[in-house]
């Protein structure tokens, strides 16, 4: 073990010793809930081992474990201990007993880690509980539109906002002519369509939508064999619609024509990058990192904000109380850091985080969006994703009427 | 000629003015540059570790220390020869430090392990490490040397610790991302800027109380883009000047009454804030335009900006 291992042991033992007499066995719990689907497929080892981009490396529940430990002083003045209570369930309807058992506890914060279909029929589930359900790991576009829920607010970003990242991005390099590449399951149906709504939104062109299918069937060549697949028209970008990932990491350095790759590979737009090292997000990676055990993800940043939006709100509202802490949370007063520079919040009208995107090219962010000069009138956060105007949540007036 | 015969009929009316010097970090080519503080000609260029940041003399003025913010690094310059004669290590990655006022004692906060850290001057044993929130950054010590306030940027605290027993005596909750302090001249308020916030704190230090808030709200800038981070008080305790970074603006803010007297344009991020020992003359740095402003206070207008290197943090001034 190094010198600095050894002293940085020491430190940890010191630091632990001295914040003992704070954490006052007198403080009350304050739970958090943490809430798993175990039968999750995006968790399969063989998954989190390919390290695709867009997709966790590994169950994010270190990020909200890291975040409860940064709390002992924000909950210290109001004697408090955030804790977590980490439960898990097979199946929504499994998910949705365990909101239940927790919401009867006095828990009403539940984080939840599960996909789009399966957090869609919790809120749906949890429609008559005082519980607000935090996503930080489902994308789809459709939960803050049609399917949006007044029980649910979305830490990690949606996919219009990744795809909106990107098409400014590629709009200040001036490559305007995209070819996209799109995969058959129904999850790149909805990554194609929301990089659609954005090339519009920014004044791309789309020149052609190409299916693709992974495999060697030479009679399928047209769909899976990448020389036929981006040759023939010209481009400037090839945007990969893979919410899988398996496919498009094949396909940078492999295009018929010396073409940058955007999307699902090449470059991506996230909502974080263990690279970002501005606005103090090297020493926050430092931090995830050593609690993780690995490389940390979108996924671990969101479990870790989701922790820190509902401390910030309960701190600020000065009480454990629900209904108020609820109104500071979804209020405009509250100001996030999510270490991206920008102060962060929940729309009020769907009830997602706004907040910047970076956008990285495997082992480095080369930029963040908004890009500078996309204007918002109100807010530039908002120039990433649906803003007040075009949202689809029906609910969206009734936001705010959550108990 | 006859102008010439004014301007050195005016020179010789004005009273003789100490030469002193201005030193200023700058993080992107790792140097001190080291200005005249009249004229303003760079008299040198002073190589130190990577990525200088803080830079703080010693009680007598003889030293300069500079905190460089890769690898555990505090180098000492000369303030006579202007050359780097020495490092003090205080410990991983310094973010900001004070010195006791006997000198003996140099207190820092160090970003990466979430502590305070007091180590002695001379023989650079360590004296204390007080375990705080993440990611330290302001430190403050009481001209009576008995309190060091420190800021926490992630759990939106100002840390007092008692430096008798070097233990945390109060956490005070304060604004989002806490960065910097200046203590009025009584003692009485602690004011704390906070950049995501874009307000100040101020505390009662008899108390360890919030008990005001000033918000900045320069026109044309949007929430987002005000963030408060460098702030210094003059000696008569009347007014404070404040650092809008992302706006780039200063802020000159009336004490008693706690409001905004008025907005400075400065440059491009201005963070960095010193005044010359009369008062005169406020010196601003500007880190994305790689600049210093100089600030005719009673006017408050700027009357010269310099080139200061790429990314200039700290001014520090030598009279």
């Amino acid at each position: 073990m190094s010198r600095v291992m050894l002293r940085r042991l020491a430190v940890s033992a010191l630091a632990l010793l001295a914040t003992l007499p704070l954490a006052r066995a007198a403080d009350t719990p304050f739970k958090i809930g943490y809430l798993e689907w175990s039968d999750d497929p995006r968790y399969r080892t063989e998954r989190t081992k390919a390290q695709f981009p867009l997709q966790p490396w590994g169950r994010p529940l270190a990020g909200a474990e890291q975040a409860i430990k940064e709390t002992s002083f924000a909950g210290a003045q109001l004697k408090l201990k955030f804790e977590l209570d980490k439960r898990e369930g097979a199946d929504s309807a499994a998910l949705a007993e365990a909101v239940k058992a927790m919401v009867a506890a006095g828990t009403h914060y539940v984080i939840v880690d599960a996909d789009g279909p399966v957090l869609a029929d919790l809120a749906k589930r949890s429609a008559s509980l005082a519980v607000t359900l935090l996503n930080i790991s489902a994308q789809d576009d459709v939960l803050r539109g049609a399917s949006c829920s007044s029980k649910l607010l979305h830490v990690i970003p949606n996919q219009a906002m990744l795809t909106d990242a990107l098409a400014q991005y590629l709009v200040l390099r001036r490559w305007a002519n995209v070819l996209v590449l799109k995969g058959p399951n129904p999850a790149d149906d909805a990554f194609a369509a929301a990089w659609t709504r954005s090339a519009k939104r920014f004044g791309l062109k789309i020149v052609d939508t190409r299916p693709f299918r992974i495999g060697l069937d030479p009679r399928e060549r047209e769909l899976n064999n990448l020389q036929l697949l981006t040759g023939s028209k010209d481009y400037d970008a090839v945007f990969i619609a893979d919410a899988d990932g398996e496919f498009a990491r094949n396909v940078p350095y492999q295009t018929a024509k010396p073409r940058v790759v955007v999307g699902a590979s090449g470059l991506v737009a996230d909502a974080w990058h263990w690279s970002w090292e501005r606005d103090g997000a090297r020493q926050l990676n430092n931090r995830l990192i050593k609690t993780a055990g690995r490389q940390v993800t979108s996924y671990d940043w969101a479990a870790w904000m989701a922790v820190k939006s509902v401390v910030e709100a309960v701190v600020r509202a000065g009480t454990p109380d629900y209904t108020k802490s609820y109104a500071y949370l979804r209020g405009p007063d509250i100001v996030l850091d999510g270490f991206k520079g920008f102060r962060m919040g929940y729309r009020p009208w769907d009830g997602q985080l706004r907040q910047p995107m970076l956008l990285n090219t495997g082992n480095w962010a080369i930029a963040i969006a908004p890009i500078e000069g996309f204007l918002d009138p109100v807010n530039n956060l908002d120039t990433l994703g649906f803003d007040a105007r075009e949202t689809a949540c029906p609910k969206a007036q009734a936001f705010g009427a959550n108990k | 000629m006859s102008n010439r015969l004014i301007t050195l009929a005016l020179l010789a009316a004005l009273p003789t003015v100490q030469a002193g010097k201005l030193y200023v970090s700058s993080e992107k080519d790792h140097l001190v540059t080291v200005f005249d503080s009249t004229s303003l000609k760079v008299l040198s260029k002073i190589k130190t570790g990577d990525k200088p940041r803080e830079l703080v003399f010693s009680p007598d003025s003889k030293k300069l220390y500079v905190a460089c913010g890769e690898g555990s690094r505090i180098d000492i310059i000369d303030t006579a020869t202007d050359k780097v004669v020495g490092k003090l290590n205080v410990g991983e990655d310094p973010e900001r430090f004070v010195f006791s006022p006997d000198g003996k004692t140099v207190w820092a906060t160090l970003e990466e392990d979430g502590l305070v850290s007091a180590t002695d001057v001379a023989s650079g044993k360590r004296l204390a490490e007080v375990p705080v929130g993440e990611e330290p950054e302001g430190i403050l010590m009481t001209p009576d040397g008995k309190t060091v306030y420190a800021t926490s940027e992630v759990a939106n605290t100002v840390h007092v610790i008692d430096v008798a027993s070097k233990t945390i005596k109060a956490n005070i909750p304060v604004g989002n991302r806490p960065r910097r302090f200046a203590l009025t001249a009584d003692g009485a308020q602690l004011w704390v800027s906070n950049e995501l916030s874009g307000t100040l704190s101020i505390i009662d230090t008899r108390t360890n109380a919030v008990i005001g808030e000033i918000k900045f709200e320069p026109k044309g800038f949007r929430a987002e883009d005000i963030t408060p981070v460098g702030i210094l008080m003059t000696k008569d305790g009347s007014t404070a000047y404040v650092t809008m970074g992302s706006a780039n603006h200063i802020a000159k803010v009336d004490v008693k009454a706690r409001s905004v007297a008025g907005y400075l344009l400065t440059g491009g991020r201005p963070w960095g804030i010193a005044l010359s020992k009369d008062e005169k003359t406020l010196y601003v740095t500007n880190g994305q335009s790689d600049d210093m402003a100089v600030i005719d206070t009673s006017s408050f207008k700027v009357t010269r900006a310099v080139p200061a290197g790429r990314v200039p943090y700290t001014v520090g001034v030598l009279e």
